[in-house]
């Protein structure tokens, strides 16, 4: 009999072995777990720095301590709440030029002046991802398009993002002036973050409907298709039947009853 | 004596009917009969009357034929000759495929070269003299109708057909009769009848033929196109997911005619942003399932814009109202989207709790 079993009866005996249980579950769960992914060490003064920039920027949109404004009443303006978005929505919306927004319209385009440094972006994602856990700015490796299955992607793209965004990605109209934009030359990193946080108008795919496997796919077939270029020649905006019709139409008959008028002149 | 001064010494002007007094019979009278004004006369081209100008017509016609002739040559070569990847700038265009523009100039310049060329030979060198062909009288001589009616009346009379009034309308019967065995394969040829299966989905409880209804069974909730299936807890708010019925995409054949009426939208809302009672019940914990099929011509309606849950079809516009039973709030649509009953089974997957309790999509003659 060795020493192990001899002692099997002692009163601690018990206590060690939910001990060690105890422990074992504890680390078995913390291999398995879903993370939220890191973004970077965050310290204390990137968080009220943070804070200072949005009190001075953003709250007069989105409240003092970002609540959020149901509908503007007098010379307030509306703004969601910003708890829970996460640094992912931050970066998105500031670094593609859409928040501060211009002007209260139905929707916030794209921009190219970008009103603040990549710094003052990340301290203020670092204040809202203090609010509430939020997705988290994806790492270099999870939007590489070279990883990613583009043929897949394209399945996912259609069932989920075509309706919207146009299969090709040339973007769409919505309802009272809102519209889904083109997906074209937008940077991997801005187009995973847009389905993770659900921006504006875009409903949120998370995690647990497009994981981030298929969300690379998805960027690998936006990207093969920007790739891809024009190799027939004029796109008219990849809009489909109606901007070729059109062009048909009016060039195509033009060039067509032009040449009607010629035929029908006598010879000088 | 020039124009106005014939005017002038005519008076004329002085009878002018004003516009305000209606229709006046003019004095001038209507002749009889227009006379026919003929041609007008003929005026000679350039070409026939300076040799010189028919030459250069000559080298001209010559010329588009030539021209026809390389955008062949160039076309034949371009296949050959350069790679379908190479890509070439065009200015106003971009990066295009160099063999798709030479392929496309050359057989232009080919059908154009000739067209233009048969044209411009038409009109300066082949002969342009007007020629009138008149029209010769229709009307058979007065004998051969004669003869004619004489035929029908007297030779047909020997048929007896007007003495025997029952062979009449039995031949009238069976030559009528006789289009429907030409008619019926035509109808028969649209194909079965669709019975029941316009007002079953696969959420019935299986593929939906003419024949009976399946028996209903709970199915769980399927991501399209992964096939997984959604637990609860997946769906946060804000998200919207695409669903079709457990076994749906494992099916044989008839995949798309079945995924054509069972495809679902998944949302889930804040459950103090739902107004309908209905809706709450049939979801779960502000999770709802709503048909995709919009209720106008059947287009996917999978527009959700999660800020106003306003649900778009890309078809014809109409608009859908997530957070009131998903109520038409614009466009031509006339129906809400019917709605899936959901709940959760034990192990938390999303399933479906009852078909849907009205025929999806459009509507049609027998719809109930």
């Amino acid at each position: 009999m060795n020493a192990l079993a001899a002692r099997r009866r002692h009163p601690a005996a018990i206590a060690v072995l939910l001990l060690i249980g105890l422990f074992l579950m504890g680390a078995a769960y913390s291999a398995v777990a879903p993370r939220p992914a890191e973004a970077g060490v965050v310290s204390q003064d990137d968080v009220s720095e943070g804070k200072q920039l949005f009190q001075a920027n953003c709250a007069s949109c989105h409240g003092l301590n970002a609540e959020g404004r149901k509908t503007g009443s007098g010379d307030a303006i509306a703004g969601p709440t910003l708890a829970g978005v996460g640094a992912a929505a931050v970066d998105f919306q500031m670094s593609t030029g859409r928040m501060p927004m211009r002007a209260p319209t139905a929707q916030a385009p794209r921009s190219d002046t970008i009103k603040f440094s990549e710094e003052d972006i990340a301290k203020i994602g670092a204040y809202v991802a203090s609010l509430a856990p939020g997705p988290a700015i994806p790492s270099e490796e999870m939007v590489d398009p070279t990883k990613g299955d583009p043929a897949k992607g394209g399945e996912l793209f259609r069932v989920n993002c075509a309706m919207c965004h146009n299969s090709s990605g040339a973007g769409g109209a919505l309802t009272r002036g809102k519209y889904a934009p083109s997906l074209m030359d937008v940077a991997p990193k801005d187009i995973y973050m847009a389905m993770e946080t659900g921006p504006q108008s875009m409903p949120v795919f998370n995690d647990t409907n497009l994981d981030s496997t298929a969300k690379r796919d998805i960027i690998a077939f936006l990207k093969s298709v920007e790739e891809g270029g024009n190799p027939g020649g004029l796109s008219l905006g990849r809009l489909g039947p109606v901007t070729e019709g059109m062009f048909a139409w009016i060039f195509g008959l033009g060039l067509l009853v032009g040449i009607a008028v010629w035929l029908g002149k006598k010879a000088a | 004596m020039n124009d106005q001064d014939i005017t002038a010494a005519e008076g004329f002007g002085k009878d002018a009917v004003r516009l305000d007094e209606g229709h006046v019979v003019g004095q001038g009278g209507i002749p009889d009969r227009f006379e026919n004004p003929g041609l007008p006369p003929h005026v000679p081209r350039g070409a026939d009357l300076s040799e010189a100008a028919a030459k250069r017509a000559e080298k001209q016609v010559a010329g588009l034929f030539t021209l026809s002739i390389l955008g062949t040559v160039l076309f034949v070569l371009a296949y050959f000759l350069v790679d379908i990847r190479t890509m070439a700038y065009l200015p106003g265009i971009g990066d295009m495929s160099l063999q798709h523009v030479l392929l496309g100039v050359g057989m232009g310049l080919a059908l154009l070269g000739i067209g233009l060329g048969a044209v411009h030979w038409a009109k300066t060198l082949m002969p342009d003299e007007e020629v009138v062909e008149m029209r010769h009288p229709m009307r058979s001589s007065d004998a051969d109708r004669d003869e004619v009616v004489r035929i029908m009346k007297e030779e047909g009379g020997k048929a007896q057909l007007s003495r025997r009034p029952l062979l009449k309308y039995t031949l009238g019967g069976a030559m009528s009769l006789f289009a429907l065995p030409v008619l019926l394969p035509v109808l028969g040829g649209l194909g079965p009848m669709p019975q029941k299966s316009m007002s079953l989905t696969f959420w019935n409880g299986g593929p939906s033929g003419p024949g009976e209804e399946p028996a209903f069974t709970p199915m769980r909730l399927m991501r399209d196109p992964e096939n997984t299936a959604i637990k609860a807890s997946d769906v946060t708010i804000g998200s919207v997911f695409h669903v079709l019925p457990e076994g749906l995409l494992d099916l044989e054949h008839g995949v798309l005619e079945e995924k054509a009426k069972a495809a679902v939208l998944l949302m889930r809302l804040d459950p103090s942003d739902i107004k309908s009672q209905k809706e709450l019940d049939w979801g779960h914990q502000g999770i709802v399932a709503y048909s995709k099929i919009c209720t106008h011509v059947g287009c996917p309606v999978g527009l959700y814009e999660q800020g106003t849950h306003h649900l778009l079809c890309p078809c014809h516009q109409s608009t859908f109202d997530v957070t009131d039973d998903c109520k038409v709030i614009f466009g031509p649509a006339k129906r809400p989207l019917p709605q899936l009953k959901i709940t959760v089974d034990d192990e938390g997957y999303l399933v479906s709790a009852q078909p849907f309790r009205e025929a999806v999509g459009p509507s049609f003659w027998e719809r109930g």
